[in-house]
């Protein structure tokens, strides 16, 4: 019993992780339609950012956090306007396959200027907090809190700033949204800007967990798509629930299967949630 | 220097079988398998498995490309029915998923390890030197005979189908072609096709590992067939070339780059890799070969 509460309460932590940049880049769907590959690489270079911040200016996590969103999101809208938006009328599947090339160009960046070792933040060291037979680490609910924290502010801005609102227009009828005057053009370079500031902060908190490497991001990408099939692709408050459910089910999977496995758990749940419900859980369509 | 050449030749083919697997479901009907590495490693250890156990290396070959075709049925059954884009992402985890089974199943794959001395035909006949030329014939000729039968499917009713539901599948579904059979036997074959690669690649390096079957391969023949000409047998067999010439050419351009380290030279030439894909999207997204399109037959009457 205590061992399954604590694979709850663990696969949670994990899943509010996974949340923030699976938000990213189901944003990033839901606008621009194509399936982003290279928010792998914004979520390395988001956990590097606030690593540097963190260590070399000494900044405490809170302003590196921020430091890690606007610089990934700056990367973000930079590589995109000179890589992937004159490809946006070839169709999805060619940006899709153009963001796999941009990944493994910014991803082999870091990895010039850094190795490949793996690095730490600089964290104090805390005991767990024990309650009954059960542990959560001090860091960990920190980083939950962020998370908890920025994903409120994402639901604020989409439901109430005009920003916000012509994104969800955009994603709901592009050309009704046109027509209405919004700009596609601006609103794809805010989306990209969250979108990859998102994936960023994602990096940083799961960082915070345990090391950084040049493959930081590319380890969730698949955990990333999994979170956002399981919710519905494009649905942000799907990602969300999609996150949770594939925290859980990893946390509740590794009490019978052994640890190396891990992200095999998202594969599978991607492969029962598409035969049995293919729209995800909060998706509109599928097909 | 001859060896080296050989030794790369032989690598060409085998890019080159993978290069008109992925052309077959991605010119085709055009889906994409971002499992490719996936499916070549299925190949790799099915043929590496079933020689070990006794097979000859030919039985070994046809285990590869029946265990290859049943795995991608497996693996999309699910998927075609649905969205492009869910496909791409159902196949990058299946490579992922082969990756951990080959990586922690140590009974069958024997883990990190991988799976040495496998069986190479005729070597200790022949001896190493010869084994290699021979080899690169057999591999050329294996590319050959895929590359003759993807042509003439190209060229058959069947082809026309298939390039139809590419082009619009709810016209194709109209016009009654089974959209969903058609695409389920080309990803089956484009399966098939890319394991066997994995056999052939297995019986040549005589060594698998999990290694060997990084993700970093699907990228390189996704830049082979863009380079070459989506749509095209013969412009995906020149990309695969192209690429692992392009790839040897930045081993030797990145040693002329003094004072880097090793990481970072490997760094370059992925970089290198990323940026030419790019750019050949941008700069030339219909390949050196691009698909020559038949001119449809005059209406009966108007002759």
């Amino acid at each position: 019993m205590t061992q399954l509460l604590q694979a709850l309460i663990n696969g949670v932590m994990a899943g509010t992780l996974i949340a923030v940049p699976a938000i990213g880049f189901s944003a990033i769907f839901a606008v621009l339609r194509f399936p982003n590959f290279a928010i792998a690489s914004y979520a390395t270079i988001g956990a590097f950012a606030a690593w540097w911040a963190n260590t070399a200016l000494a900044l405490p996590i809170l302003p590196s956090v921020l430091v890690a969103f606007a610089l990934t999101g700056i990367v973000g809208v930079v590589a995109e306007e000179a890589s992937l938006k004159r490809l946006r009328g070839n169709g999805a599947l060619i940006v899709a396959i153009a963001s796999i090339a941009l990944n493994l160009v910014l991803e082999n960046i870091v990895r010039f200027f850094f190795g490949n070792e793996m690095r730490g933040y600089d964290l104090p060291i805390a005991r767990d907090i024990r309650f009954w037979d059960l542990r959560i680490g001090p860091q960990q609910l920190q980083s939950l809190g962020f998370a908890v924290a920025i994903m409120a502010a994402v639901f604020l801005f989409l439901r109430y700033t005009r920003f916000g609102k012509a994104m969800r227009a955009v994603a709901d009828n592009p050309d009704l949204a046109r027509l209405k005057g919004i700009d596609p053009a601006r609103i794809a370079i805010a989306t990209i800007f969250l979108g990859a500031g998102l994936s960023g902060v994602g990096g940083v908190l799961i960082g915070l967990d345990t090391t950084i490497d040049p493959l930081t991001g590319y380890r969730v990408l698949l955990s990333v798509f999994a979170a956002a099939v399981l919710g519905g692709l494009g649905s942000i408050p799907g990602a969300v629930i999609g996150a949770l459910s594939l925290g859980i089910a990893e946390e509740l999977a590794l009490l019978v299967a052994p640890a190396s496995y891990r992200t095999g758990v998202g594969f599978i749940a991607i492969l029962l949630m598409l035969t049995f419900r293919p729209r995800g859980i909060l998706g509109e369509r599928a097909a | 220097m001859l060896s080296y050449v050989v030794f790369t030749l032989t690598l060409c083919g085998i890019y080159a079988l993978l290069a008109l697997s992925l052309n077959l479901i991605w010119g085709g009907v055009g889906l994409v398998n971002l499992g490719l590495a996936g499916f070549f490693a299925v190949g790799a250890y099915a043929s590496a498995l079933a020689t070990g156990a006794g097979a000859p290396v030919l039985i070994g070959w046809g285990a590869a490309l029946v265990v290859g075709a049943a795995v991608g049925v497996i693996v999309t059954f699910a998927t075609l029915r649905l969205r492009d884009d869910y496909l791409a992402i159902v196949t990058l985890g299946f490579a992922e998923l082969i990756r951990l089974v080959a990586l922690n199943e140590r009974w069958l794959t024997n883990g990190s390890d991988g799976i040495s001395g496998i069986r190479a035909p005729l070597r200790a006949e022949l001896g190493a030197q010869n084994f290699a030329y021979l080899y690169l014939a057999l591999v050329t000729l294996v590319l050959a005979l895929v590359w003759l039968l993807l042509r003439r499917l190209d060229a058959s009713p069947y082809g026309r189908a298939m390039k139809a539901i590419r082009e619009d599948q709810q016209l194709a579904a109209f016009a009654g072609k089974p959209v969903l059979r058609f695409k389920i036997q080309a990803f089956a074959l484009s399966a098939a096709i890319a394991a066997l690669a994995g056999a052939l690649y297995a019986h040549f390096q005589s060594y698998v590992s999990p290694d060997h079957f990084q993700p970093l391969i699907t990228i390189y023949i996704f830049l082979a067939v863009t380079a070459g000409g989506v749509g095209r047998p013969s412009g995906a067999v020149l990309g695969a070339y192209f690429v692992v010439i392009f790839l040897e050419a930045t081993r030797f351009l990145t040693e002329w780059v003094p004072g880097l380290q090793a990481v970072q030279v490997a760094a370059m030439r992925e970089m290198l890799i990323g940026l030419a894909l790019i750019l050949v999207l941008h700069l030339r997204p219909q390949g050196i070969l691009p698909e020559r399109i038949p001119k449809a037959p005059p209406a009966p009457g108007q002759v």
